[in-house]
Order: structure tokens, then sequence, then C-alpha cells
């Protein structure tokens, strides 16, 4: 019981500390608005909300088809030997600290981008903006925090994908392999479409996830408050506008409002995406 | 005939490309792990870990990270223990009071949804209820914080625990007479034990690492922690501002602060394994 107070508590608190702002800007204003000058009293989310959303969904567009592969290589064809070794490794790349990776992503990932894929998009696709590096060469952008952000969702997507293969009735599989089809065309025809809501719940899991990780994405995104036009600029999602900016926020009028504003809005989105993938998962495992 | 060919070449493709999309994910652990050792290793020293900063440390003076390595055990530790006192009864109530009911069905509803809720968020939610209580950032505020942080994950990973003890050792000692108390403290938990220590040290890896949600509630300060009421530095903070500086001499410091953090991630994530197969031989199977 006091799990579900908890939550409650949680946003009302957030509710409350956000009030301030609620109440003297329009609802609109503060999320559609595109100037961010808490000193003269500004405070528009929307490029915080587009940098979220860019960092996210090229975290998924990264991690949803790996992790859909790898997902089934462990539920369906990987000997018990192999899952043996693989599940450990995977827990431990789940238990790896944020600023761990973040570090990982200043070191290796954004150098990687600088040197090699950023020139090497913006010389074979530079004319399309969306591969252009031209406003932003320097590697921390999007793409970095996208490709750490894969890494880090990447197990719990996995795991809860595996679980979600494994649900599925063993009839089915019998029934699809007697046909005389091969074990891939059974996976695609059959068990796919069968655990499809579980799919998606597990990929609606990770995206949650990924939206609200804080300090990976803020030590290699770039920081800068704009909409992105292109994979290799730099965003400033949400999370990383709290983080920045919790230690002077005392001094403005407002801004610690904006700030638990900006935490409220991340928490109902999340609580909102949580919601339906849990309760999607529940019915799955009820049918199954 | 064609199609029967076609199918095979599908199956070989997807399966090599399902054996890459692992070995990617593994590789990329590597070489999380490869870059911090080969970074970490020759930026570490006695002194990283057996001193606090000195006057001048984060412009390169001498000194090291004492201060983070003990705040971050001490926050930990704290944030542990209450996740631990919290949790432990949710989930003993989960598992064996509450049957299927609705209301048990929504606390777990609940719980899910606490387990999804970004660090970040308890953190600033932490933040707030401290300056309700006129709480400046402090230990105690991060341990708060940081226990809002573990508390779903230990719940999670205990009741995943009491799934496990066998239904006929319950039912067997229901039938000697005894009290729902009796036999969720003296047979469940003692059953469980080695995998609720494993579940602890899985909440305590997690809570070492978070960052986000110490960032303003515990603060950081250059001192060992004396007072559960004043600052107190933590590691994942020691590697990011370390990071953030200019110089490349403290930038390393922050490699090997990242070294230090790992290896007490790994160290709690092997043991977390060990305890729930060592400690196994001393159940009932």
């Amino acid at each position: 019981m006091g799990a579900a107070v908890l939550v409650l508590l949680i946003s009302a608190g957030l509710l409350v500390r956000a009030w301030p702002i609620l109440r003297s800007q329009p609802l609109k204003e503060l999320l559609l608005g595109r100037t961010w000058h808490p000193m003269q009293g500004a405070f528009g989310f929307w490029p915080f909300i587009v940098g979220t959303l860019w960092v996210t969904a090229m975290a998924m567009a990264i991690a949803v088809p790996l992790c859909t592969l790898s997902a089934i290589y462990l539920a369906e064809y990987a000997a018990p030997g192999v899952g043996r070794v693989v599940k450990p490794l995977m827990d431990l790349l789940a238990g790896i600290p944020s600023v761990v990776y973040g570090l990982w992503g200043v070191l290796v990932v954004v150098p990687l981008i600088r040197e090699h894929v950023g020139p090497w998009m913006d010389r074979h696709l530079g004319h399309i903006a969306f591969f252009s590096t031209s406003a932003n060469p320097t590697g921390y952008g999007v793409l970095a925090g996208g490709t750490v952000l894969a890494v880090m969702v990447f197990p719990i997507i996995v795991s809860v994908m595996e679980e979600v293969f494994r649900s599925v009735p063993d009839g089915l599989r019998e029934a699809a392999l007697a046909l005389g089809v091969t074990r891939w065309i059974m996976v695609r025809k059959v068990l796919l479409r069968r655990a499809f809501p579980g799919v998606i719940a597990a990929v609606v899991l990770g995206f949650s996830r990924a939206l609200g990780e804080t300090m990976a994405v803020l030590m290699v995104v770039g920081n800068v408050p704009q909409v992105p036009r292109s994979l290799f600029d730099a965003a400033y999602p949400l999370t990383a506008l709290i983080a920045n900016n919790y230690g002077e926020m005392m001094s403005v009028p407002l801004y610690d409002a904006a700030l638990m504003a900006a935490g409220l809005l991340l928490l109902l989105v999340v609580l909102g995406f949580n919601l339906l993938a849990q309760l999607v998962l529940k019915r799955m495992g009820k049918v199954a | 005939m064609k199609r029967d060919v076609l199918w095979r070449i599908e199956e070989t493709v997807m399966r090599v490309l399902m054996i890459g999309a692992t070995a990617l994910a593994l590789g990329c652990l590597a070489l999380i792990l490869g870059a911090v050792v080969w970074k970490g290793l020759p930026a570490m020293s006695l002194a990283m870990v057996t001193q606090c900063p000195q006057g001048g440390y984060y412009t390169g003076a001498g000194g090291g990270i004492l201060n983070a390595i003990l705040g971050s055990l001490y926050l930990a530790v704290g944030a542990t223990l209450v996740a631990l006192v919290l949790g432990l009864p949710i989930a003993l109530y989960l598992q064996l009071y509450a049957g299927r009911s609705r209301l048990i069905e929504f606390v777990r509803l609940a719980l899910d949804v606490l387990w999804g809720i970004p660090s970040i968020v308890y953190g600033a939610f932490g933040f707030g209820l401290m300056l309700l209580i006129g709480l400046r950032a402090s230990l105690l505020g991060g341990i708060i914080a940081l226990s809002l942080v573990e508390l779903p994950i230990m719940c999670r990973a205990i009741e995943e625990v009491l799934k496990m003890v066998p239904f006929e050792l319950t039912e067997s000692a229901y039938a000697l007479g005894t009290t729902r108390w009796e036999v969720a403290w003296k047979v469940v938990v003692r059953q469980a034990l080695p995998g609720i220590t494993s579940a602890i040290l899985l909440a305590f890896g997690r809570g070492i690492g978070d960052a986000a949600s110490v960032l303003f509630t515990a603060g950081y300060t250059d001192h060992l922690p004396t007072s559960p009421l004043r600052p107190v530095a933590s590691l994942p903070l020691a590697v990011f501002f370390q990071l953030a500086t200019p110089f490349p001499s403290v930038q390393q410091r922050a490699y090997a602060s990242a070294l230090v953090l790992t290896a007490i991630v790994l160290i709690i994530s092997v043991l977390a394994r060990l305890a729930s197969t060592r400690l196994s031989r001393f159940v009932v199977k």
C-alpha cells in the first residue's frame, strides 16, 4: 500500500513545488514556448522537450532492432549454456553506473563520431540537413547521446522481450514447425505476431527508461537549448536541464518552480508509458 | 523448391544478425570496461584512495578521493538499510499475506511504476521534501533520496526470490499450526536468505552508482562525512565534477575515480552472484 501512496506523494510533492509557475504562465506557453531566459521570466520548455525526444528516439532507433534480434536469439536459438554465460554479462551491463557510461561516451563514442562517423556522413549525405555536421562538428550531440543510451537500455529491453517470447506457448511453435517451415519463418510468422503487444511493451519500458536517464546523456549531448535539426546537433534534454541548473536556481524567482515543473512533466510521461506497458504485459501474461 | 532455398538463406542471414546483435552488446560491455581500466589504471595511485582532496585539488594539486569513496559507502549503506527495512515487509506482504486481490495488483503496479521513475525525479522530489522540513544538502537527505531509488529495485528482487520458496514448505509449516508471521519470518525469510542477500547487494550496487538522485540532496564536499546533517561527497559525482574541469591532470583523476566506482560495482555484482549460489547449500532443496 505504501508504494501506491508514494507514487501519489511524489506527484503531489512535485505539483506543489511547481505550482507557482503553473499558475503564473499558461500551460501552452510553458510547453510550446521556444525561449528559455529565466532571468527575463521566459520559461519555454519546447527546446528541451524536443531535445529529450530526439535523443530518446535516436536511442530507440539503434536499440530496438538489435534488442529484438538478440532477445529472439536468447529465447529461441541459444543453447542453455549460452544463456548461462550471456545473462550474467547482461546483468553486469545493466549494473554499470551511468557516469561510467557517460565517461565511456566522452572517451570512445564522441571521438568516434567526431573523427569517423560525422565526416563520413557529412561527405556522403551532407546535402540533407539531417546528416549534416556543419552546425556542430564536435561529436557531442544527439547521435552520441542516443548511442550511449541505446547501450544502457539494451539489457532492460532484452530481458523483458526474452520473457515475453518465452511466455508464448510451445504448442504454437510446434504447430508451425510441423508444417515444415524453418525456425526463423516460425519466429517471423507466429512468434513475433503472437508476442507483438509484449514486444511493444518492452520497447515502451525501454523508452521511458531512456527518457529519464540523466548523467550519461548530460555528459555527451552538448547541452545547447535549441531544437536540433541534424543527427549531429547538440540537444538539451529535460533531465539535463534539471541537473545542470539546480545549484543556482534559488536566486531567480520561479526558476525552481520551473525545474520542478520539468520534473513533473518527466514523471507524468514516464508514469503514463509505464502504466501502459505494465498493463499490456499483465494482460499478455494472463492470455498466455 | 525455390521457396525452400530462400527460407534457408533467410534463416542463415537472420541467425548471423541475431548472434551479431548479442555479440555487439557484449562487445560494448568489454569496450566500456576496457576503456575505464585502460584510462583509469595509469592515473591510479595509493594517494587517490587514501587521501582527501587538498587545497587546489581541482586545479591539479595533490590529494585523493577518499572523501567520495567513504561518502558513497555511507550513502549507499544507509539507503540500502532504509530500503531493506521498508522493502522486505512490502515483499513479504505481497507474497504471503495478500492473495491475488485487486488491491494487490494495484500495489504491484505502483511498485513497477516506482521502478520506472527516473532517479533525477527522485532527486528533485527529495530536494523539495528537504526544503519542506528545513534540511539542507546532507548525508541524511542523500540517504532519503537514494532509498527511494533503491526501494522498488529491492522490492522487486526480493519478491522474485520469495516466489521461489517451495509451496510445500510453507504449507507444511501452516499445517503445524504456525501463524503467518512465524511462517514469514522463520521459514520463508530463512529459506530465501541467500536470494535476499543478493537482492540487497543488487540494490546496493545500483545505489552506489546513482548520481542524479544525490546531486542536490547530498551535495558535495572535500571533507570526510562527520555528521548526517553535513553535505557528503560521492563517487559518481567525483567522476562527473573532475571530468568537467579543463585540466587534463584532474580529468585523469576522473578516470581513476571511475575505475574505483566500476571496481566496487563489479565486486558487488560478483558477491551477489556468489551469495545466491554459495549460500544456497544452507536451504532446503
